[in-house]
């Protein structure tokens, strides 16, 4: 594991990405830092975060679409199965070093609010609560991503899926919240999102008999509710995105409150897409 | 050393690889010989833990592949068909994170790297970015990576593929001097390479494992159905009648006649072929007839590589090549 953490790190430091990844990511927080506590003079550096958390939708794919996609563009992923190491043990080595990559950048940002606290009162509690939570969210976009870059051998296709996926994520609340609000509506609504989620399944897995069967125990169990009591139903599709936008449990941590909750959340995310991306590496094996 | 065991690897419906079994012993050069597709890779793959196998198992020293990979791994050293390089390291950088994915350490680890860029002659280009490597040292450097952590087994596959023919003659010395210290398997379809190279060749075809032995062996084990050609002056049923006398005959063809003299052409089933054509010579002699000439249809490796890879027949039996007294 150190060994493919301390080798992905000389490769990241060797690509310009690496350092595309950095730059932005401090000049969107700058231009935020600049518009808000310089500029309109609030003192709150977590609105910051907030207003800067939107560059995750570039920056994440551009750093995680050639972890695991180049590898097996370039056949070296035939080394690592070759290797005396687990799959589990590349795939965490390759996100250690995403983390440690995107701790650079942040640790620059940890200076901010020390520096505006010597011009004026800064809440540094909030600050540094919300810069922690800003970095636990980013570790599991980051997940998202290298699982990403574990479907495919094209890192353009594994960048574009990204982007697409984070932007959804980043949007989720609002677009759902446009379907109408009423028991009916929330049922089509929920049933076309019940069939996306089996397409994308049945493309993973290409198991179709599971991918039917999550749809239509998931379609069955929502007509069943609405049969039951159909104003459990209303406004049903928000409140899922809500609970599961990773960008809108950070509101919270940016309105002042530290949220144990999310926190499990983002580990629960960082955990699940690291060990689908294990299997997803186990899986070229068996095919 | 390794053992396979029953091999069976499908993709889908297709079967890659058919019920593949061999032992392979400590210290010689095996050869994979097979054409294009006839799932030499896959054996590899499988053998080396980067596939998984449908059915049968893989020993390693005593450690399964899919049960025990980690210590059966570090037995292995494996350079795949297109070497697994990172195009923008050097080969330097590339041996250490190679040698600490091996487990190798501080000191270890600089003498192993040293030894190995000795061994596979690449000190020239140490420092240089890989991808601005040509084909043959981009080779070596795949040669030198499955060098390090000195494993016991060393597995190439097609290492000769692409290059150049003075760079062909050098990996293949270089495959002969580790066989000096390792057993390497190595796979190629180049029937003359193995030939050239190999102490064992294993011969596969359509997934199957049509022949194993030492290449003068399997020469001797091929010619099994022995043809025998003589030319005399007897007539054929002269000929049939003498031939009646004698054992282990079981076809006779009379070639069309062209001269004065008889050609026949006769197949044996027994082991020594020398055997029969004494019998042969004493059945006309007895007679007063005089064989004119008598040959021994002799089989090379290429008829052998042809007849079990291109025959639709090819249902012999997977043999270790048994001892054939000539």
């Amino acid at each position: 594991m150190i060994a493919v953490l301390k080798h992905e790190l000389r490769i990241y430091f060797h690509s310009l990405t690496t350092y595309v990844f950095g730059a932005l990511l401090l000049a969107f927080v700058g231009i935020g830092a600049v518009l808000y506590n310089i500029q309109a003079a609030v003192s709150n550096f977590e609105f910051v975060l907030s207003f800067g958390s939107l560059i995750f939708v570039i920056i994440v794919p551009i750093l995680t679409m050639r972890v695991i996609a180049e590898e097996k563009k370039q056949k070296t992923d035939q080394l690592l199965y070759s290797l005396p190491i687990t799959t589990a043990q590349v795939v965490i080595g390759k996100y250690l070093s995403l983390l440690m990559i995107y701790l650079i950048p942040l640790c620059l940002i940890c200076f901010y609010p020390l520096i505006f606290s010597q011009f004026g009162d800064v809440y540094l509690l909030t600050a540094y609560g919300s810069i922690l939570a800003f970095f636990i969210m980013g570790s599991a976009l980051i997940a998202i991503g290298v699982f990403i870059s574990s479907l495919t051998e094209n890192q353009g296709f594994a960048a574009g899926i990204g982007i697409a996926i984070i932007l959804l994520n980043y949007y989720s609340v609002r677009l759902s919240e446009v379907v109408s609000s009423t028991a009916t509506g929330s049922v089509i609504a929920m049933c076309a999102v019940i069939i996306i989620l089996g397409a994308v399944i049945r493309y993973l897995t290409k198991n179709s008999y599971l991918a039917y069967g999550v749809c239509s125990i998931l379609i069955a169990g929502i007509i069943i509710t609405y049969l039951i009591d159909s104003t459990k139903l209303e406004g049903l599709l928000p409140k899922i995105m809500t609970k599961l936008s990773l960008f809108e449990r950070f509101s919270v941590f940016v309105n002042g409150v530290f949220d144990m909750t999310s926190i499990v959340y983002y580990l629960t995310v960082i955990v699940f897409f690291l060990f689908l991306s294990v299997q997803s590496l186990e899986k070229r094996r068996y095919n | 050393m390794i053992s396979v065991e029953h091999l069976t690897k499908c993709y889908g419906d297709f079967m890659a690889v058919k019920d593949v079994s061999f032992e392979i012993d400590e210290g010689h050069v095996y050869g994979f010989l097979g054409p294009n597709g006839a799932g030499k890779t896959t054996i590899m793959n499988i053998m080396t833990g980067c596939l998984s196998a449908t059915e049968g198992h893989v020993k390693i020293d005593g450690y399964d592949i899919f049960e025990e990979p980690q210590k059966a791994k570090k037995l292995i050293g494996y350079l795949p068909e297109q070497p697994p390089l990172y195009l923008t390291e050097t080969p330097l950088e590339y041996l250490k994170f190679v040698g600490e994915a091996k487990g190798l350490r501080g000191s270890e680890l600089k003498e192993q790297i040293e030894k190995v860029i000795e061994q596979a002659k690449i000190g020239d280009v140490k420092n240089r970015i890989i991808s601005s490597l040509s084909k043959g040292y981009k080779q070596r450097v795949g040669i030198a990576q499955a060098l390090l952590g000195n494993p016991k087994v060393i597995i190439l596959d097609e290492p000769t593929v692409g290059l150049d023919p003075i760079q062909i003659i050098e990996i293949r010395e270089l495959i002969k001097e580790l066989g000096q210290t390792h057993t390497v398997i190595f796979s190629s379809h180049i029937l003359s390479e193995v030939q050239a190279i190999c102490d064992r060749i294993l011969i596969i075809s359509k997934g199957r494992l049509v022949a194993f032995g030492e290449p003068q062996n399997l020469e001797k084990l091929l010619l099994a159905p022995n043809e025998i050609i003589i030319t005399t002056d007897a007539t054929e049923k002269e000929i049939s009648d003498i031939l009646s006398n004698v054992d282990h005959i079981v076809d006779m063809s009379i070639e069309q006649k062209e001269s004065e003299y008889t050609i026949a052409h006769i197949k044996s089933d027994h082991d020594n072929i020398y055997e029969v054509s004494r019998n042969i010579f004493f059945g006309f002699a007895d007679k007063g007839k005089a064989l004119l000439e008598m040959t021994l249809k002799k089989t090379n490796l290429e008829d052998i590589f042809i007849e079990l890879t291109e025959s639709s027949a090819n249902e012999v039996e997977t043999t270790e090549s048994e001892e054939v007294d000539r």
